[in-house]
């Protein structure tokens, strides 16, 4: 008993401890500096692809320390929380985040669909931006409804539908696609049956028939779903996994012969981790959608290593420049310049969440002002507005050359009429579930 | 010295029956209470009252509805996680669909849903015990949450399967803020809690523990096992049901199907095996010990690194926290078999004699 007691004493000491020290421990509260709340995963089953992400979000802070001191002179500080992909414990993190600095955690980039939607209704509360860089609520994109949340770049229905558009492109223009047949295997979640909709709309309008196969959770035997495809005969395969799934669906293709240069991943099935996992050359030919092209040529990512790398202060070198490190470096990029656009109104101080969200929603980023950035032909050119907090709606697709992944086609922008009338119909129904009205804030 | 029940004598079968026979238990309970009512909601921060509190709370009455079951009537369950989705969902859609639903009364139905479907997955015990039961409960698990992402009306046809609470009100009073929705979800746990304290102590509980102990006797002195294993199941499945919709309402705000995995499931478990198998009192500790010891530990760890002047990397406070977390577990496991409740059993013993053991 005496072991006993003694841990006791040790966990109660702890946990006196720790809540003494909690709620402001934080950073170095007495110099004024932009505080980022990072939240992220890199354990649990979906780690190894959140650990990417979020060391290149924080290796674009860095590198905005070490090289530029700061966002105008206002050096930037973070804690990053690990979420475990869990909406309980992002939950958690967002609440820790939101106490560690007077003007909050800057701008919060969930990472996660679930923790997403449990943010959505505290966001306008707490005045704190959500910044969902291709998952999350899709018909966010309306910001009359959601003032406080950002699905930047794309979301989900345009990504279907630019896939679309992709796929009628390597057929020969969308007239072709009248008679041909799509597979969607999907992950079988929520997250799986997000592009349903969008889908049926697109196969009535152009004439392709759509089979939908779902990959039950998660998803590492497909044996069953393969050799369907295999009696379905389609021409193309678009395949919305996520995890283990992807890798597993272009392995499983080989071996039944399914050609990959007709499979066309979503953005959360085209990164390193999945076509590795596959094996490197079962993966020649596969085309996925992205947001952003990997490489690590950009001008930004040489001095992320020369100012972060060379002087011992970054994570992984590993990382630098997959798609999934430099979708991080993005977030952190778009929401590093919606704090200085913010500054330019407020003055060069650290900004609240109020004064971000209007940094992000007036957020307007050029070809000669992503050159200057370093990011070059990285990302689209972006603009937001209080009606559309998307931005662009581009999509590129890369394929797998069997070492890396090349661009493969230009920017492509999907049925921008056909997801605009979704998103405002979708919108409109969530503002009269909750009893909004649709409104701008500060202009 | 001062815990102790010299001179405290029962004068009728009322006093003699009491929850609580010791009056310092008593006066401990209602200053337990008081401190909950009315300091915590005036000094506790929102993030103690939305990440810590309310979270505990929803988890101690899931622990206590799986405690009943597990505990109490001897049936092993790993479906606890799909009957508190079934609470949410079903409170979702009373809300969504009946017109001026009061929410305290969705709350209930979403309890009585999930008993219905808890006592329709109950069935097989009656069959079956042991392991072979948990798996049997297993396909609860698959099956509904499953069934809530496949069929659309459950989720209104959202087009992720995710579902976001409707605001909650009673008679016009709006539990908007953290206090309140701890407030709230502190009376609907325990009233609950109470409730489940003299169901055990009743003729029911009696049964449960009969059933638990030795089923063929139980049934020789002329307990109905079929009544009895289905009103086990059924009132589990209520408290997970509650627990649920709570889960929903008062924490989360929105909730996926996904959420519900198997994976909560087995921390529910986990709190009534480390709480105390059979105690009301352990429900409460295994969920304090299984939802706040990993953030402190998470944030003590990073403490504990700054001020040594550690850099972590990245990710690895994480995996520390998990490996001293998992090891806290097994040492308590080997350490006190009985669970935390035990544990404060023994605590209570020792002061009775204290300073004076013999």
């Amino acid at each position: 008993m005496k072991l006993t007691t003694i841990l006791l004493a040790l966990t109660l000491s702890f946990f006196l401890a720790s809540c003494g020290d909690s709620p402001d421990g934080g950073g170095p509260e007495a110099v004024d500096t932009q505080f980022f709340g990072v939240t992220g995963y890199r354990v649990g089953p979906y780690g190894p692809s959140g650990a990417p992400i979020a060391s290149g979000y924080i290796d674009y802070l860095r590198l905005l320390n070490e090289r530029d001191g700061g966002i105008n002179g206002v050096p930037v500080s973070w804690e990053e929380c690990e979420t475990e992909y869990n909406t309980a414990k992002g939950l958690e993190c967002y609440e820790r985040l939101k106490t560690r600095n007077k003007n909050g955690p800057t701008a919060i980039h969930p990472m996660s669909t679930g923790i997403t939607y449990g943010l959505i209704d505290k966001a306008p509360i707490d005045k704190i931006p959500l910044i969902t860089l291709g998952y999350g609520r899709t018909d966010a994109s309306d910001g009359r409804v959601f003032p406080w949340v950002f699905p930047l770049m794309t979301n989900y229905w345009s990504q279907a539908s630019a896939i679309v558009r992709f796929i009628a492109q390597k057929e020969g223009g969308l007239s072709k696609l009248n008679g041909r047949k799509i597979v969607l295997l999907y992950h079988d979640s929520a997250y799986g049956k997000e592009p349903h909709g969008i889908l049926e709309k697109e196969s009535e309008n152009l004439g392709f028939s759509l089979v939908k196969i779902p990959v039950p959770h998660p998803g590492n035997e497909q044996q069953s779903q393969w050799m369907r495809i295999k009696k379905e005969q389609p021409d193309w395969v678009i395949l919305w996994g996520w995890g283990v799934m992807s890798g597993t669906s272009i392995k499983t293709a080989k071996k039944i012969g399914f050609p990959r240069e007709k499979m066309v991943g979503n953005w959360w099935s085209g990164a390193e981790v999945d076509t590795l996992a596959a094996g490197p050359s079962a993966s020649t030919g596969y085309y996925a959608a992205s947001m952003n092209l990997s490489g690590d040529h950009f001008a930004v990512v040489k001095e992320i290593r020369k100012y972060v790398y060379e002087t011992g202060k970054g994570d992984d070198e590993s990382y630098i420049g997959t798609v999934l490190w430099n979708r991080g470096v993005v977030q952190a990029m778009l929401t590093a310049e919606a704090v200085r656009l913010a500054q330019t109104k407020y003055g060069a101080t650290s900004m609240t969440g109020a004064q971000v969200r209007w940094g992000i929603e007036n957020l307007e980023l050029t070809q000669s002002k992503l050159d200057s950035l370093g990011f070059g032909d990285m990302v689209p050119p972006i603009k937001v507005s209080c009606e559309n907090h998307e931005g662009p709606g581009l999509v590129r697709f890369q394929q797998w050359d069997g070492v890396k992944w090349v661009a493969a086609s230009d920017w492509i922008v999907g049925d921008k009429q056909l997801v605009r009338t979704m998103v405002e119909e979708s919108a409109a129904n969530y503002a009269r579930e909750k009893n909004l009205t649709p409104a701008c804030l500060d202009r | 010295m001062f815990y102790r029940e010299a001179g405290q004598f029962k004068a009728s079968y009322k006093e003699d029956q009491a929850i609580l026979p010791i009056s310092q238990d008593r006066v401990g309970l209602i200053l337990i209470l008081i401190f909950g009512f009315f300091a915590i909601p005036l000094f506790a921060s929102d993030y103690w009252l939305t990440a810590i509190l309310i979270p505990f709370l929803v988890f101690s009455l899931a622990a206590l509805g799986l405690n009943l079951l597990t505990g109490y009537a001897g049936q092993l369950s790993l479906g606890t996680a799909a009957f508190m989705a079934v609470g949410a969902f079903a409170a979702y859609n009373f809300e969504l669909r009946v017109p001026q639903m009061p929410i305290l009364i969705s709350f209930i139905m979403s309890g009585i849903t999930a008993a219905a479907v808890g006592i329709a997955f109950g069935i097989p015990s009656l069959r079956i015990r042991g392991f072979y039961l948990a798996v049997a409960t297993l396909a609860a698990q698959f099956f509904i949450p499953w069934l809530l992402v496949k069929v659309g009306w459950f989720t209104n046809y959202s087009s992720s399967g995710v579902i976001t609470t409707q605001p909650v009100t009673i008679f016009g009073f709006i539990f908007d803020s953290p206090s309140r929705r701890y407030l709230l979800v502190l009376s609907i746990v325990v009233i609950l809690a109470l409730v489940a304290k003299n169901l055990v102590r009743s003729n029911l509980g009696r049964a449960w523990m009969a059933v638990r102990d030795m089923d063929v006797a139980a049934e020789v002195i002329g307990i109905s096992i079929v009544r009895t294993k289905l009103i086990a199941f059924g009132v589990s499945s209520f408290y997970c049901g509650v627990a649920g919709a709570l889960y929903a309402y008062a924490y989360l705000g929105s909730v996926e199907p996904d959420g519900f995995n198997l994976d909560l499931s087995f921390r529910i478990l986990f709190m009534v095996i480390i709480g105390g198998i059979g105690s009301i009192m352990g429900s409460f500790l295994g969920a304090a010990f299984i939802t706040l010891l990993p953030i402190f530990l998470d944030i003590f760890i990073n403490e504990a690194a700054a001020i040594l002047g550690l850099k972590l990397a990245a990710g690895i406070t994480s995996v520390i926290q998990l490996l001293v977390f998992g090891g806290l577990i097994i040492f308590f496991l080997i350490v006190e078999p009985l669970g935390l409740a035990r544990l404060w059993q023994i605590t209570k013993e020792k002061l009775r004699l204290w300073p004076f053991p013999h």
